[in-house]
């Protein structure tokens, strides 16, 4: 189609430049008698074949060029501010005191509805737990046997490999139980969403106290500006000293919405510090390499750039048959060092 | 100058087992040296934010066996 197309337009080009290439090579040629009728068609003709020009130039631009919106203001959602994070610079790890307090948060009030069914208990040893701790969580869940000998599928504890459990039992049961509302699930949420930290901070300290003026709100959903249509279907959840961190921090809304977003940030990037890290050492040890490739070329390139060449001329023009030229060739260059 | 470069030649380059065998112990003391220098750095960058930090306060008294937890870290 493409080609088809341009095919067409390539031989529309040349029908259009025909005309005025004949009227050029014609007034080459022509006498004064017939320049000034011919000065006339040349006029209409560039100034027929501008307008064109410019006509279909503002066409094209009315109906691509502008910018398009497809939603209002309302739907698209407010954008959320800028907030300074810390783990988000690329020479800071994660703090992993504040994942172990997102985490607090996350199994005290999320997990009603949200599950992180990406993250196996394992990732936690290591990270925000030690052994003992992510083994004793891991065997309050229960999971499915492989099916014995009769076929059976029995029940046994969770163990380090398993990976955490969902809130719901399918899709179905979620939407029932949330007005049909799906809570997606959290693992990757702050990659899976514009703004990322940012956008999910301000979704859940974001919500006023009562939608403003003027404001629509069906029935069972929540006012918060910064969803996307503004009406969510999860309430707002953070309220101040809802929970009670082990490490004596006062647990304010922003406070738990904060050490959330970087739980959650954390598991959607378990690999972030360490991948930081590597990056630096790629880094520093590249710049060594580049600068000992630009040594290496210039050691190489020496004898050539500094090489000089130079012509010393015949010394007696003295009287040859032949021309010039094959005597020239007979002394020819001289190369210098 | 020249008195040097020649005890550096005569010591590890003339015989062929002897410049292999600096090069390969070369590679790894400069990567054991590397790796450990960064690490440092980066640890006193981020000191108290990292899991090794504040392992210690979970720890349930000694022989708690967070293994897999040191292996994750020292990487
Ligand atoms: C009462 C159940 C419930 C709880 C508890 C809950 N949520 Fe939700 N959440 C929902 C529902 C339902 C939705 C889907 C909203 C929608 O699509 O309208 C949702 C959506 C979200 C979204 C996605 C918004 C988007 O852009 O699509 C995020 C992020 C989120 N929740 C984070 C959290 C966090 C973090 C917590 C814990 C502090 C939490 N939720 C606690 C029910 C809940």
């Amino acid at each position: 189609m493409l080609a088809r197309s341009s095919l067409r337009s390539s031989r529309a080009f040349a029908a259009a430049k025909s005309p005025a290439v004949r009227t050029a090579t014609r007034n080459a040629s022509s006498q004064s008698s017939q320049s000034a009728a011919a000065s006339w068609k040349n006029t209409a003709l560039l100034s027929s074949t501008t307008l064109l020009a410019a006509g279909s130039v503002s066409w094209y631009y009315y109906q691509f060029g502008r910018p398009t919106q497809a939603m209002t203001l309302a739907e698209e959602g407010l954008h959320p501010p800028k907030f300074p994070w810390e783990h988000t610079k690329l020479t800071r790890t994660f703090d992993h005191q504040a994942l172990r307090r997102g985490f607090h948060v996350y199994r005290e009030v999320c997990a009603a509805c949200h599950s992180i069914s990406r993250i196996p208990y394992r990732k936690f040893v290591g990270s925000l737990m030690t052994v003992d701790e992510a083994k004793a969580m891991a065997e309050e869940q229960e999971y499915d046997t492989d099916p014995n000998d009769e076929g059976e599928i029995e029940k046994r504890p969770g163990k380090l490999s398993d990976y955490m459990l969902p809130p719901y039992q399918n899709d179905e049961a979620a939407r029932a139980a949330n007005n049909g509302a799906l809570p997606p699930d959290l693992s990757l949420i702050v990659k899976a969403r514009h703004g990322g930290c940012d956008y999910v901070f301000a979704l859940l300290t974001g919500y006023p106290e009562e939608p403003p003026a003027g404001a629509v709100v069906q029935s069972g959903l929540n006012f918060n500006p910064y969803f996307p249509g503004t009406g969510i279907g999860m309430p707002k959840q953070l309220f101040d000293g809802l929970v009670d961190y082990e490490d004596g921090t006062p647990a304010t809304a922003s406070q738990m919405a904060k050490d959330v977003v970087e739980f959650l940030n954390w598991t959607a990037e378990p690999e972030a510090d360490e991948r930081k890290k590597m990056g630096w050492k790629v880094m520093a040890i590249t710049t060594v390499l580049f600068g000992l490739s630009v040594w290496v070329k210039r050691y190489k390139w020496a004898t050539i750039k500094t090489r000089k060449l130079s012509y010393t001329p015949p010394h007696a023009p003295a009287k040859q048959p032949g021309s010039s030229f094959r005597r020239f060739q007979q002394h020819g260059y001289e190369q210098k060092p | 100058m020249s008195g040097l470069l020649n005890t550096i030649y005569t010591a590890f380059v003339r015989r062929n087992a002897v410049f292999l065998t600096t090069i390969f112990v070369g590679a790894f003391a400069t990567e054991m040296v590397f790796d450990s220098g960064s690490n440092l750095i980066w640890d006193s960058i981020n000191r108290g934010r990292q899991w090794k930090d504040i392992k210690h306060k979970y720890m349930s008294n000694g022989g708690g066996g967070d293994d897999e937890g040191d292996d994750d870290d020292d990487e």
